[in-house]
């Protein structure tokens, strides 16, 4: 049996399903078009700090991940924008190569730039957040209003990362609460539970994108050796938020909080639906605050993107994947300008669903989950 | 259907170990030069699209277990810029395809990479011809 | 399956039972009552160790594995005294008679194996495997066992699996799905290739030796999540074993993994083919798509299987595998996983249950086809 190879005619088609519509990209990521451009948004102390002391992370290396990448930046080879900025740093290039291309009506930032959520200096990650967060809103939102941006904040400490919700939580500019799935405890232990009542009353979601840095290794088992295995565990990464988000209870205590689980992917969900339901089942008197399956509070509050798409050899199973974890609750990505970004026409095509499920995925859901035009 | 023969560009203009994206009756063509030898692929990645130009001339890794590394055939590949799929320009055959075979016995030989099996994946392959100083290919 | 093995498995099976000696238990876990149990197998001065400093007084209960926890012990497996799976006459009465495997491999899940120290976690395992054969191989014909090793020392390990190999009824070497580094690393290839030479396949146990939190983020509130958790572990282990190279190294070995939950595993694969496909420059010795190498070399053991009732995902499994040759039978006694004889979720009467009760364990297992009724008295 060989993968369904898409011939390019086809691939054309199935792009004709989303003529004319614009789509909604969950998944793109800015990045600063030089390094100092951020210290312009933080205070004198905190630019002083950094030039003197770098970030500082719970890593070995001061600057990068220990696991290299497979490509300069993450990034797509054909992404470096002609003006030397590095690839995401440049909103000009960014329409002319994405926005406009991909007809993208709407598209969330997605900053990771230097993780102020898992800055070991506390004081200087709050400072960082407020200063990523003013730079979304001056170089990308008030430039290009497809833009959303995100609210990243400090998670380990509730009260700086609350402020900071406050802060930003009123201005229509923001459209979620982005929180780095590598925090220093899983993130449905009790020390994050104010950042979800503030979200709830923000009615922001909160986005996961992978990666962060908690000093732990990727797996149970220790630091894997390759690249291909540490990407690999942005997938353990997420399976162990929904486990510890839905079995700690958040959403007993939270029932309008919504999470969005950015660069996971879909098709190893329902599996872990089955296991969750199964072994709670047994071992409810360990948690007898869950008052639903774990399936169903997934099936009620996780929203997950696509990209980077699944790929099983029969286009059907990742079709019955996605219907397993319920179609409305999946929402088009692209990961821009990162090397696995995935092309809306080769999304559609691969999914081979009719036109209106289709435009939910690529647009609707996503919409109606940010309340989008 | 008869071929047209197009001319897309004078040798000088793609350097040997570069690739230059050309276009011929209305398709966009990767032009590569390895070695002074000219092949013409379809520029785009038979995976999603991925204009192969924009990619890197690699060579093949291979090793014969693990730990023992070495390239193969230098400068006869490209990597697509997006997901790294590799194709070899002489051919426009990627070399990492699904077996087909359900269970199989035990691989203990010592493959090369002209021995690694090849698949259906192939990027749009197409003749050219040198003439003069101008590269042409037939559509 | 050859005709011999079938002689053999059929010459020294009781009759009766579920299955009537036509199927393997590849995961029935036997438990050490308490360390004072082992001090008979242990010399002088390991023996004066543990009785001076109390050591036999003390449990080593692993976390990973609590026994009265309800997944570990289901109720009519728990015997009135001691811990649960300590009893003989349960195993054997409630369980090997009921079912009828003609044989049962047993795994024990130790805490020894966790010990800092390396010399004292490789005295106690030598302790277990010489306890599993007086104890319980030499009581029942039926049971084979996995060889305990110590998991932090693979030199200790590969000596303890030399020590072992002579007796046929230790049919494979048990590991743990979490231990210091991942599975697939150099350093562990000692004890691969001291398995390689004796024709043993690798047991990889879901538990944890916790020198990382399970759930990788950090360590959680609940078991649950934990024990969720450990089928991560597994997917970690696929990735890991894959791309160091431990097949393309030891082409003849088998993994077999036992309590990881199976149906992960497709999702899993789809994910790691195409990965490879950008990045295989990486690890250049993976010459064929990540899940062929596993359909070839991982073997997973039936129970418990995450999935719900009557939904066909068995089935869905071996589609999506493109091999009914990778499941094996397991009860995963006294586990409670399912009541009664439930223990197939498809009839016992279909094709695939005959490769998973039956076909397949003894293809995985060279030793289940060689050995005698003589032998094994």
């Amino acid at each position: 049996m060989s993968m369904d190879l898409l011939e390019p005619r086809e691939q054309r088609k199935a792009g004709g399903a989303l003529q004319g519509l614009g789509v909604v990209d969950c998944d793109i990521h800015p990045q600063f078009a030089t390094p100092g451009e951020i210290h312009d948004f933080l205070p004198e102390r905190w630019r002083d700090y950094v030039r003197t002391y770098g970030g500082f992370y719970r890593q070995p290396l001061a600057d990068t991940l220990a696991h290299p990448r497979m490509a300069p930046d993450v990034a797509r080879g054909d992404a470096w924008p002609p003006n030397g900025a590095p690839p995401g740093g440049d909103l000009a290039f960014m329409q002319r190569q994405h926005l406009d291309a991909n007809n993208v009506d709407h598209g969330m930032l997605m900053p990771l730039n230097r993780g102020p959520g898992n800055q070991r200096n506390l004081e200087y990650g709050a400072a960082l957040a407020t200063a990523v967060n003013d730079w979304q809103i001056a170089c990308w939102v008030e430039r290009d209003p497809r833009l959303h941006a995100s609210i990243v904040c400090t998670q380990e400490h509730a009260p700086f990362a609350v402020a900071e919700i406050e802060r930003c939580g009123d201005d229509p500019r923001y459209s979620q609460i982005m929180l780095p799935p590598k925090s220093l405890e899983p993130l449905g232990r009790r020390k994050y539970w104010p950042i979800y009542e503030a979200a709830q009353a923000y009615d922001l979601p909160i986005a996961l994108h992978v990666g962060g840095v908690n000093g732990y290794s990727p797996t149970g088992g220790g630091w894997p050796s390759y690249y291909i295995e540490e990407q690999h565990t942005n997938v353990q990464g997420m399976q162990g938020l929904i486990t510890s988000m839905v079995i700690e209870g958040v959403f007993e205590q939270f029932p309008k909080l919504k999470v969005v689980l950015v660069e996971g992917g879909v098709a190893w969900a329902p599996a872990l639906k089955w296991r969750l339901d199964k072994h709670w089942k047994r071992l409810k008197s360990e948690a007898p605050h869950l008052k639903r399956l774990p399936s169903e509070y997934i099936r009620d509050h996780f929203w997950f993107t696509t990209q980077p798409l699944d790929e099983p050899p029969e286009d059907s199973d990742l079709l019955e994947t996605f219907e397993l974890v319920g179609l409305d609750r999946i929402m088009f990505s692209t990961d821009y300008p990162h090397w696995d970004f995935d092309e809306p026409s080769f999304v559609a095509a691969k999914l081979r669903i009719g036109p209106e499920k289709l435009r939910a995925i690529m647009s609707g859901n996503a919409r109606e989950l940010y309340g989008l035009s | 259907m008869s071929k047209s023969r197009f001319v897309v560009a004078r040798t000088s203009d793609v350097a040997p170990g570069t690739s230059r994206r050309v276009s011929a009756g209305g398709r966009d063509i990767a032009l590569f030069n390895v070695g002074g030898d000219f092949f013409a692929l379809g520029d785009r990645c038979p995976h999603e699209s991925g204009s192969l130009c924009a990619g890197k001339i690699v060579g093949f890794a291979e090793a014969d277990e693990p730990g023992k590394y070495r390239i193969v055939r230098d400068g006869e590949f490209v990597r697509c810029p997006w997901h790294g799929w590799e194709f070899d320009i002489r051919t426009g055959k990627s070399w990492c395809d699904p077996e087909k075979s359900r269970v199989r016995a035990y691989q203990t030989g010592v493959a090369s990479g002209s021995d690694l099996e090849e698949g259906p994946y192939v990027a749009e392959t197409f003749k050219v011809s040198i003439e003069e100083n101008y590269v042409v290919v037939e559509i | 399956m050859t005709g011999e093995a079938d002689h053999t498995m059929a010459a020294e099976r009781p009759s009766g039972g579920l299955f009537k000696g036509r199927a393997v238990d590849c995961d029935v876990h036997v438990s050490v009552p308490s360390v004072k149990a082992l001090l008979p197998y242990l010399d002088s001065y390991w023996r004066q160790q543990f009785l001076t400093r109390g050591i036999d007084r003390i449990s080593w209960n692993m976390t990973s594995d609590p026994p009265n926890a309800p997944i570990m012990i289901r109720p009519d497996r728990r015997p009135a005294h001691g811990r649960p799976g300590s009893d003989f006459s349960i195993l054997k009465d409630r369980h090997l008679d009921v079912f009828g495997p003609g044989a049962a491999i047993a795994n024990c899940i130790y805490g020894g194996v966790a010990l800092h120290s390396e010399d004292m976690a490789a005295v106690v395992c030598t302790a277990v495997n010489d306890w599993i054969a007086a104890e319980w191989l030499d009581r029942d014909p039926r049971l084979r066992a996995s060889i305990v090793v110590p998991l932090n020392n693979p030199d200790l390990a590969a000596e303890e699996i030399e020590r072992r190999a002579g007796d046929p009824r230790f049919v494979q070497v048990l590991m743990l799905a979490m231990g210091e580094q991942p599975l697939g690393k150099r350093a562990h290839w000692p004890i691969y290739a001291a398995a390689n030479r004796h024709g043993l396949p690798i047991g990889v146990h879901a538990g944890s030796l916790y020198h990382h939190p399970a759930l990788a983020g950090g360590y959680g509130s609940y078991f649950l999540e934990d024990y969720v958790a450990q089928a991560f572990g597994f997917e970690n282990c696929v990735l890991s074993l894959v791309s160091e190279g431990v097949f393309a190294k030891f082409p003849e070995l088998t993994f077999v993994f036992m309590e990881s939950g199976v149906t992960w595993l497709p999702a899993a694969l789809w994910r790691f083919d195409k990965t490879w496909r950008g990045v295989r420059a990486e690890i250049p010795w993976v010459k064929t798509p990540p899940s062929q190498i596993v359909r070839d070399h991982i073997r997973l053991t039936l129970q418990p299987f995450d999935a719900p009732d009557g939904a066909g995902r068995l089935e869905r499994f071996c589609e999506q595998m493109k091999s009914d040759e990778m499941v094996l039978f397991s009860t995963d006694f006294p586990h409670w996983h399912f009541d009664g004889e439930e223990a197939l979720p498809i009839g016992a009467d279909t094709a695939l249950a005959r490769k998973i009760l039956w076909d397949n364990p003894l293809a995985t297992y060279p030793r289940l086809k060689a050995l005698s009724p003589e032998v094994a008295a």
